[in-house]
């Protein structure tokens, strides 16, 4: 593919950027906003048709690197599950991106963070996982590993949280792990989590090049560099691709998505089924028993109706309801009251 | 015994009962029984924090001059539970009746009270009741045997257990089967407490109907064009939002899909999030919970104050602090509403007082969280939500609803520029533009972070300071806006009685009892928070102004003397809270008392 400078839409890369990062230099969140522009530049998507959402921390101030062109909201930590629930529930036509850390979703967040999968708002969550808070400077998140090491706060004994593994017991249909190292599986992946029927996680070891990139950080730039173990290679097809390569039978694994569009898994170095829930879980348990950073699509199921197909939501959003739809008719009304005044 | 006169109309029973047994139905077919015969009703569940086993008293008002205060005095008693009877029996004036099971392990030892001894197991059996449903018909002996004494006519009975029971044809024979063999076997019993009290039709309730205020909050919530509702089950507010669901079916087509979406969150933090993301995304949206979850959602009301978002909060109030007292009613939310929030917080607060003001403020709340783009409170309490009231009909809104200042892609066009919160109007108001919205200009990055008119994040201080005196520009607005006291000016009065919501029917009886004693007062009602010029005015008008409120601290008063720091010491308070709604000669005693001491402390200078 020729590198395009104006997509389907008409829209240069330029016009999914947003205000200049002012993260320190360096910081594994502003690779991800570049993967976050050119997914969306890449997926023409209409930028008012996103709404970029977040909590408070690093990750969550990267909000405002991306997407200048959608609304967005930048709420409260840990909270933002909820802010984009409701926003889903008022208007289910716009697509949330959402960019968290590991703090905001695995600490303060966690019980936010499940509920909002267990309810499968189509969104398309990164967490930007550094093991570390940076704003605050240098205290351990719950995805900290064992044994690791900070400058102020020690060494922390306290087993990791697995946002992956999380995901996948809350119900959640699209869950992958990726490197912020690794931009092109980064970006393959929230195309395909932008293509994706339900809620989607992504969680991105980011290195924190101020507090967490020291040699015997397991959220480092040289130890995702050294370690990371790729499942497989993941390219997007959108729906209007042919598909030309020939791969040899067993080397390839293609998801189909709702729409259309295809994710094509090429096997790398173990064979891993992502429509297996067990095996998911068995995966991702042994990688952390052998200090294995496994990276891809780790689990995928497209089965589940989203919230607003729950609730039965119509095509016309409810933010966009006339009035005529929302106050009652005078006859229902007076229905109402005559039983109440009369019990008829 | 030897009595001359019987009372009519003008009387009240209080049935002790066990609760989970049933007995709250009893009591609202023989509450709705009088109200058909015309006569004016009001009831006080007095209920534990308990599913089943332990005691509740309800308490049922007949007054054919309209007083729906909690009585002091109830003469009629039923005495259905023996763990409280012998307390129930003590609070029962001489002269009362007290109705008991005859079969039970329990009997009146009092010499100046009339016992009536109820054989509700033979009235059960006679009539056949299966043995499941028997602790349940079991109640319908007392309503039966009052209706013998009182005189309840069959016609209103049929009625009001026909309402009770609706779509139910064999629990509808079952109860009027147990209500009349009681009512034929008490007729038949000699005894002095015949014809003591007696009910006897009228024509007050024509027309009206008998409603709670969390039924009204749903319905009017329901007309003013709710959407998105999310909540976490708390008492005593849960039945607003079950409401809602039984309603929103009957009031609103969904052929063409949900015209709302009701969630049970996880918690009240998150239902205020989805709340705040929903009026950010441009729907009505509202949360209902009581003092707890208030603290719990804490953090996002002053994101919504901050962040300019609308969002409709009811808080049915109990009794604080902590888990405190979840089944009884209080007025103690009042200054942690107001000010909810860290920082420099303050809210539009609305103080409903009667069925047709939850019904009105929950349209009128998302007008104003709309047109002030913030959270709007609506104090509710627990008296107001759960107890039964007389009520008028609601009546159909006539006026459109206000969206408030939200700019289409159209609007975008027609202009240059756009500042998310310039001050165009002088109102402290700005224009929003809502996700979806595809005109370049229109999106914004909402956040809780220092901003400048375009939103953008600063920490510079005069962009601080600028928006923080434009909230301040946007509070006045909202001073503007809310709803206006209700004021019943006496121009003869020295004194003026002021409180606000559920404390109302106790206050404007207690302005008889004490104009009967020579004290004649005039009354303001306030409506809603930040007080308006009028409130200022009635508090100088008067010599001294007693603030009656259901909560320790004078939580109103102190309100109003910030309000109005010029008449700080012509605000007297009586503040009380025990759980119980006021009742009007406990008010007239403690406003007499109040006004002594404040002549003691503060001369008047004539």
């Amino acid at each position: 593919m020729t590198q395009q400078t104006i997509n389907a839409i008409g829209l240069t890369k330029a016009d999914y950027r947003g205000a200049p990062s002012t993260l320190c230099a360096g910081c594994g969140h502003d690779s991800v906003a570049s993967q976050i522009i050119a997914a969306a530049f890449e997926l023409s998507l209409q930028p008012h048709t996103v709404i970029r959402m977040s909590g408070i921390g690093c990750s969550s101030k990267s909000a405002a690197y991306f997407l200048g062109r959608s609304h967005g909201f930048n709420s409260l930590h840990g909270r933002m599950p909820s802010v984009t629930t409701g926003a889903h529930l008022a208007n289910h036509t716009l697509r949330p991106l959402a960019v968290s850390g590991d703090g905001d979703t695995a600490s303060i967040g966690l019980g936010q963070f499940i509920h909002l999968l267990r309810r499968n708002v189509p969104i398309v969550y990164i967490v930007e996982n550094n093991g570390v808070y940076g704003l605050t400077k240098g205290q351990f998140s719950a995805t900290a590993d064992e044994g690791q090491e900070l400058k102020h706060a020690g060494i922390n004994q306290l087993p990791p949280i697995d946002v992956c593994a999380e995901a996948i017991l809350a119900g959640c249909g699209f869950v992958a792990r990726s490197f912020a190292g690794d931009a092109k599986q980064v970006r393959e992946l929230i195309k395909a989590a932008f293509n994706f029927h339900g809620a989607a996680v992504i969680d991105v070891i980011s290195p924190c090049v101020t507090f967490n990139n020291h040699d015997r950080s397991t959220k480092s730039y040289t130890y995702g560099k050294t370690y990371e173990s790729p499942l497989h290679d993941i390219s997007f097809i959108p729906h209007y691709e042919e598909v030309s390569i020939e791969y040899e039978p067993g080397e390839v694994r293609d998801v189909q998505l709702h729409d259309g569009p295809v994710i094509r898994l090429r096997k790398l170095n173990r064979d891993h089924d992502p429509s297996d829930r067990l095996a998911a879980l068995a995966l991702l348990e042994q990688a952390r028993a052998a200090n294995e950073f496994v990276t891809g699509l780790i689990y995928f199921n497209e089965r589940r109706p989203t919230l607003a197909e729950i609730f039965r939501i119509g095509p016309t959003p409810i933010a966009a309801l006339p009035e005529s739809r929302l106050r009652p008719t005078r006859e229902a009304f007076a229905r109402v009251m005559a039983d109440l005044v009369n019990g008829e | 015994m030897q009595f001359s006169q019987p009372v009519v109309n003008e009387f009240a029973i209080t049935a002790a009962t066990v609760n989970g047994s049933g007995s709250q139905t009893a009591n609202m077919v023989l509450m709705r029984a009088i109200f058909l015969m015309g006569i004016p009703v009001s009831g006080k569940n007095l209920f534990p924090s308990n599913i089943q086993g332990e005691p509740t008293w309800y308490t049922l008002r007949v007054s054919q001059a309209g007083y729906t205060a909690r009585p002091a005095e109830t003469p009629i008693l039923v005495a259905f539970n023996p763990r409280t009877a012998d307390e129930d029996l003590a609070q029962l004036p001489p002269g009362g009746i007290c109705l008991y099971p005859a079969d039970g392990p329990w009997q009146p030892r009092r010499a100046d009270i009339m016992p009536f001894a109820l054989p509700v197991r033979q009235i059960v059996d006679q009539v056949g009741v299966s043995q499941r449903l028997r602790t349940y018909a079991a109640n319908m002996v007392y309503v039966g045997a009052l209706a013998a004494l009182l005189g309840i006519e069959d016609e209103a009975l049929v009625k009001a257990v026909n309402y009770q029971f609706r779509g139910k044809p064999s629990a509808i024979d079952l109860n009027l089967a147990v209500i009349r063999a009681a009512r034929a076997w008490a007729a038949s019993e000699p005894s002095p407490a015949h014809g003591r009290f007696r009910v006897s039709r009228m024509q007050s309730t024509t027309g009206m109907m008998l409603i709670d205020g969390n039924t009204a909050a749903a319905i009017g919530a329901i007309m003013g064009g709710v959407g998105v509702v999310a909540w976490y089950p708390i008492t005593p507010s849960s039945s607003l939002i079950e409401s809602l669901e039984s309603y929103l079916p009957r009031l609103r087509p969904s052929d063409d899909g949900a015209t709302c979406a009701i969630v049970q969150a996880e918690d009240e933090i998150a239902a205020l999030g989805i709340v705040i993301g929903a009026g950010w995304a441009g729907a009505r949206a509202m949360t209902a919970t009581s003092g707890p979850g208030i603290s719990l959602m804490t953090e996002f009301a002053g994101l919504g104050f901050f962040a300019e978002i609308p969002a409709v909060i009811w808080d049915i109030q109990r009794v604080g602090p902590s888990t405190g007292l979840p089944t009884r009613t209080a007025q103690s939310d009042l200054l942690s509403v107001y000010y909810l929030g860290h920082g420099d917080t303050r809210h539009v607060v609305l103080l409903p007082g009667s069925m047709e003001e939850c019904f009105s403020d929950a349209q009128l709340a998302f007008d104003l969280a709309e047109q002030l783009q913030t959270p709007v409170f609506v104090l509710s309490d627990l008296d107001l939500g759960m107890n039964i009231w007389m009520s008028q009909p609601f009546r159909y809104p006539e006026q459109p609803m206000q969206r408030g200042k939200v700019l289409s892609a159209e609007d975008l066009a027609r202009l240059s520029s756009y500042a998310r919160f310039a001050d165009v109007d002088g109102d402290g108001i700005g224009y929003r533009t809502l996700p979806g919205n595809p005109h370049p200009l229109a999106a914004t990055l909402s956040r809780g972070t220092g901003h400048n008119e375009r939103n953008m994040y600063s920490e510079r201080p005069e962009d601080w300071q600028r928006n923080m005196a434009r909230l301040w520009r946007k509070h006045e607005t909202a001073r503007r806006l809310v709803p206006r006291p209700v004021i019943d000016l006496n121009p003869q009065a020295t004194v003026g009685l002021i409180g606000f919501g559920s404390t109302a029917p106790a206050i404007e009886e207690a302005r008889d009892l004490l104009a009967a004693a020579g004290i004649v007062t005039s009354s303001m009602r306030v409506r809603a928070l930040p007080a308006g010029p009028e409130v200022t005015d009635f508090i100088a008008r008067h010599q001294h102004c007693i603030v009656i409120e259901q909560n320790h601290d004078g939580q109103l008063r102190q309100l109003l003397q910030l309000h109005c720091p010029t008449y700080a010491t012509r605000l007297g308070s009586v503040a009380w809270c025990d759980g119980w709604p006021l009742t009007a000669p406990f008010v007239r005693d403690q406003v007499v008392m109040s006004l002594e001491q404040m002549r003691e402390l503060t001369p008047v200078i004539r």
